[in-house]
């Protein structure tokens, strides 16, 4: 790799302030709100618009879980407090303040659209991606900035369009987030319709967005900033574009067949005769529900690592950062995850082995499965073994990448049965599911997504959250998430079923007193336990949230660019990074995560720093 | 600030931002209408014997619309080489001709859809079947008063199936005549729309989401046409590399319609 590349932007000497940096476009003038925090093309910018609008999103979506933990524990029961604010938006569909099984429907569907789509993806790839990756190869900003900006619009865009869907008549859509035909196209609502030109916005965004990241990493690396001197998040974020590149197409290949299914009355995927509501419908037929699954779960599955990808990505930057040392097996993590991002697109039926779909695809989907928990494996295994022996600073960035460790080593091992088809035929149905996956994306992804906001406040802001209320807000989740999903488990295990609005109370023995196959009285006790949970998990979110905006203006100031003493290039900036992103041009002459290297008078070597003790050095030079 | 390699090649990954980006974006523009193709492949698989149309679209308007294309690719290409070699008067020909193929393919495309939806199925209430291109409808028709008549230019015949391979010996040698039916007489009166079934469902939503990307396509190419002398005088080479990028989408969309039309039309 040459030294010096032609062509590198000019770049402002010293450092900007913020508020007045726009000179590159706007000579003299001041941007008004609107230009700046609107209709901005900054990266920067544009990443704190989705990671505000995620994390809004995501409180929503948490909102909307509790009202259904209330359904589940205590069904039937007008919604405390919240229930006659329910009774008048939701109309007949919450009469007297409880929730009817449609709308419980509705909320489920609604929930787990929100938080995968609005929420985490979001949050863990576009905005964690905007702001951070081109301050660490070294880059202006992205490739194509009005781009980025269209592709926040039709996020945005595509988020009203799911929240309108809640106030039509007939409520939101009440098939689930996976949407499964033909039951999609025969509930009486317009929801489903709102939802698919919603879900078509947001795949148009993810579009745009993955294109900009990829080409922005292939593009703009700075001088000397080669493949292997990229840091694991950028791996990270780049092989999660690639995945949303061509993983969710077909899925708006999908969705524009199913809006012609509920808007044009065609039957790609509503079989020959079809009955609804007894009534034989009026559908030509000849279509194929099974297709629709597949279609789906062709994005379906290879979106579970869009939402780790990223969170494994940050816990790499934070737990080098945290333990003084190299990572332990970069390369072995940079191919495990492009292995993970290759094999992700051939493993989405064992979503479907209750189809019926066949056993020989039942086992090749089981074989594939078993194979790409391999290098999820390696790359847990490194980072668990990037701790050993190193001086380890805790804090709360660090208590939640911990904490992620073993969260979603429970998410991914208890995956592993569900991966086989003769286990999952029992437990697909039932709470096991939920508690597994919850416990990937919840304490797992999302940890990992705390622990990234601790840990690139001060560069976004200039001052540093609250450490004491940052710990209590890591340890009460860190306990009530457990709480919450942790029976969910033992639940599952005892056989109940997942999707039902009543909590299952109808196969209770409470309900049908010896009865064969009942619940014992125990499982269904763990709901109010749940709900409790949950409601406490809700609690301890609030420190965060005033921690979040009161550290804007009163958090404690850094002392200079580099709070952390970290060697990758985002902390080589100024504080906040000027439009433009560097003062200075980088040049990379080391690898990312040269941290106590032997006879540097400091315990971290930033990977632009000219007096380095030796010649530049490959990232592997400790192994 | 400015983005490096906007318009020169980086050198070490030898090409500039716009046309990774547009590759990338075809890689998912595959993506997309290969899960639509799969769907095609899967639903034809999946369809009852004999129930799979054969001969319902129009060959030699499919032919024709297929050399459309193909000449607006040799157009785009020329186009492009003559931004390369900087003579515009040569690139405004060029393209103008590209726009004008593009428009006459629509039109075509048009008036296929138009026959599909003036072409009626009407099931008799004697269990028969009318097939046939809407004449006219007296003033007073309506199906749900059962007042009025009907009439088509087609024929009768005793079992859907006969309306299925158009390609038969059977379907050939049926003649076709003005019939008119009496709304009292009609069952169920549907027009090949998308909802008929399955094979116009699909014929109608594929060639559809293809003449959207054509349309995008004629949209960008006459915005350089029209309004690109501007930059042209400025920064040519930057010019040269949008129509070359736009150029590339093009291609897709050509390539696109070269699967499509054998899938729907010949088969």
């Amino acid at each position: 790799m040459q030294a010096t590349v032609q062509q590198f932007p000019p770049f402002r000497e010293g450092a900007a302030h913020p508020a007045h940096d726009d000179h590159g476009h706007h000579e003299h003038h001041e941007p008004n709100f609107w230009q700046k925090y609107i209709f901005s093309t900054d990266h920067k910018v544009i990443g704190i618009q989705y990671g505000f609008m995620s994390l809004c999103f995501m409180l929503f979506g948490f909102f909307l879980m509790m009202l259904m933990r209330w359904q589940i524990a205590h069904p039937g029961v007008p919604v405390p407090v919240l229930g006659p604010l329910l009774g008048k938006i939701c109309g007949p569909m919450a009469a007297g303040g409880a929730i009817s099984p449609d709308l419980y429907n509705s909320f489920g569907a609604m929930h787990g659209t929100i938080m995968v789509f609005l929420g985490v993806v979001p949050l863990a790839f576009a905005a964690f991606g905007n702001y951070v990756v081109p301050l660490m190869i070294g880059a202006p900003d992205m490739t194509f900035p009005r781009i980025n900006m269209a592709s926040f619009h039709a996020f945005f865009l595509g988020g009203v369009v799911m929240l309108v869907s809640f106030f039509i008549p007939g409520g939101a859509a009440q098939a689930g987030w996976t949407s499964y035909s033909p039951l999609a196209s025969t509930i009486p609502t317009n929801g489903q319709a709102f939802w698919l030109v919603g879900m078509v916005l947001l795949i148009t965004s993810s579009l745009l967005g993955a294109v900009n990241f990829i080409a922005t990493i292939i593009q703009l690396r700075a001088p000397g900033m080669t493949w292997m001197r990229m840091p694991f998040f950028v791996w990270a974020q780049f092989v999660t574009a690639f995945i949303l590149l061509l993983a969710f197409p077909p899925l708006e290949a999908a969705g524009v067949l199913q809006l012609m299914d509920n808007v044009a009355h065609t039957s790609f995927f509503l079989p020959t005769g079809l009955a609804v509501g007894g009534q034989l419908a009026d559908r030509s037929g000849g279509g194929s529900p099974l297709l629709w699954q597949h279609l789906f779960w062709f994005l379906g599955h290879p979106e579970v690592y869009v939402l780790i990808l990223p969170a494994m990505g940050i816990v790499a930057e934070v737990i080098a950062n945290n333990t003084r040392k190299p990572l332990w097996g970069y390369k072995s993590l940079v191919y495990s995850a492009l292995f993970v991002g290759f094999l992700s697109f051939i493993v989405w039926a064992h979503h479907m082995y209750l189809t019926g779909m066949g056993q020989k695809i039942a086992t090749f989907f089981q074989t594939t499965t078993m194979i790409i928990s391999v290098p999820s494996v390696i790359i847990l295994t490194c980072m668990f073994l990037s701790l050993w022996g190193g001086s380890i600073r805790i804090n709360t960035p660090m208590l939640f990448a911990l904490g992620f460790l073993p969260m979603f080593g429970i998410g991914g091992l208890t995956g592993l049965p569900l991966g086989l088809a003769a286990a999952d035929l029992y437990l697909h149905d039932t709470y096991y599911v939920i508690a597994h996956f919850h416990y990937v994306v919840a304490p797992g992804t999302i940890f990992a997504l705390f622990a990234g906001v601790y840990f690139w406040f001060p560069k976004i802001t200039g001052r540093k959250m609250n450490e004491f209320w940052g710990r209590v807000h890591f340890w009460c989740s860190f306990v009530f998430m457990n709480l919450v999903f942790m029976p969910m488990f033992a639940q599952g295990i005892k056989g109940m079923l997942r999707r039902m609005s009543d909590g299952a109370v109808n196969y209770s023995a409470a309900r049908v007193p010896n009865a064969i196959d009942t619940l014992p009285g125990s499982v269904m006790e763990l709901n109010t336990w749940i709900l409790w949970a949950a409601i406490a998990l809700g609690v301890a979110q609030i420190p965060f949230i005033i921690n979040l905006f009161w550290s804007i203006s009163h958090g404690e100031k850094v002392e200079n660019d580099n709070p952390w003493d970290a060697t990758t290039l985002d902390w080589q900036t100024p504080t906040p990074p000027p439009h433009g992103n560097f003062a200075h041009e980088p040049i990379v002459l080391r690898g990312p995560y040269e941290y106590s290297a032997p006879g540097h008078a400091t315990d971290f070597t930033p990977q632009d720093e000219a007096e380095g003790p030796s010649a530049p050095r490959t990232p592997t030079a400790h192994h | 600030m400015e983005i490096p390699y906007t318009v020169q090649n980086r050198p070490d990954t030898g090409i500039y931002n716009a046309k990774l980006g547009i590759w990338l974006f075809l890689a998912s523009e595959v993506m997309l209408f290969g899960g639509l193709f799969s769907a095609y492949i899967l639903l034809r698989v999946g369809a009852e014997p004999g129930m799979w149309p054969h001969g319902w679209l129009n060959v030699t308007l499919g032919t024709v619309n297929t050399l459309l294309l193909a000449l607006s690719a040799i157009t785009t290409l020329l186009a492009w080489a003559a931004c390369k070699v900087r003579d515009f008067t040569k690139f405004k020909i060029f393209h103008a001709c590209t726009i004008l193929l593009a428009l006459t393919f629509l039109g075509i495309k048009s008036y296929e859809y138009h026959d599909k939806l003036i072409h009626y199925e009407i099931a008799l209430a004697n269990g028969k079947f009318a097939d046939g291109h809407l004449v006219e409808k007296s003033a007073d028709f309506d199906l749900a008063k059962k007042t009025g008549t009907v009439t088509l230019h087609g024929h009768i015949v005793e079992d859907r199936k006969e309306l299925m391979d158009l390609r038969s010996p059977e379907a050939q040698a049926a003649k076709h005549d003005e019939i008119t039916i009496a709304a009292t007489d009609i069952k169920k009166m549907e027009n090949y729309g998308p909802k008929h079934n399955t094979f116009t469902a699909i014929y109608f939503t594929l060639t559809g989401l293809h003449a959207l990307h054509i349309l995008g396509g004629t949209v960008v190419i006459f915005y350089f046409w029209a309004f690109g002398g501007a930059m042209w005088k400025t920064d040519p080479e930057r010019f040269t590399n949008r129509i070359e990028v736009s150029g590339l989408f093009w291609h897709f969309v050509d390539l696109v319609w070269i699967f499509l039309f054998p899938v729907l039309y010949l088969t």
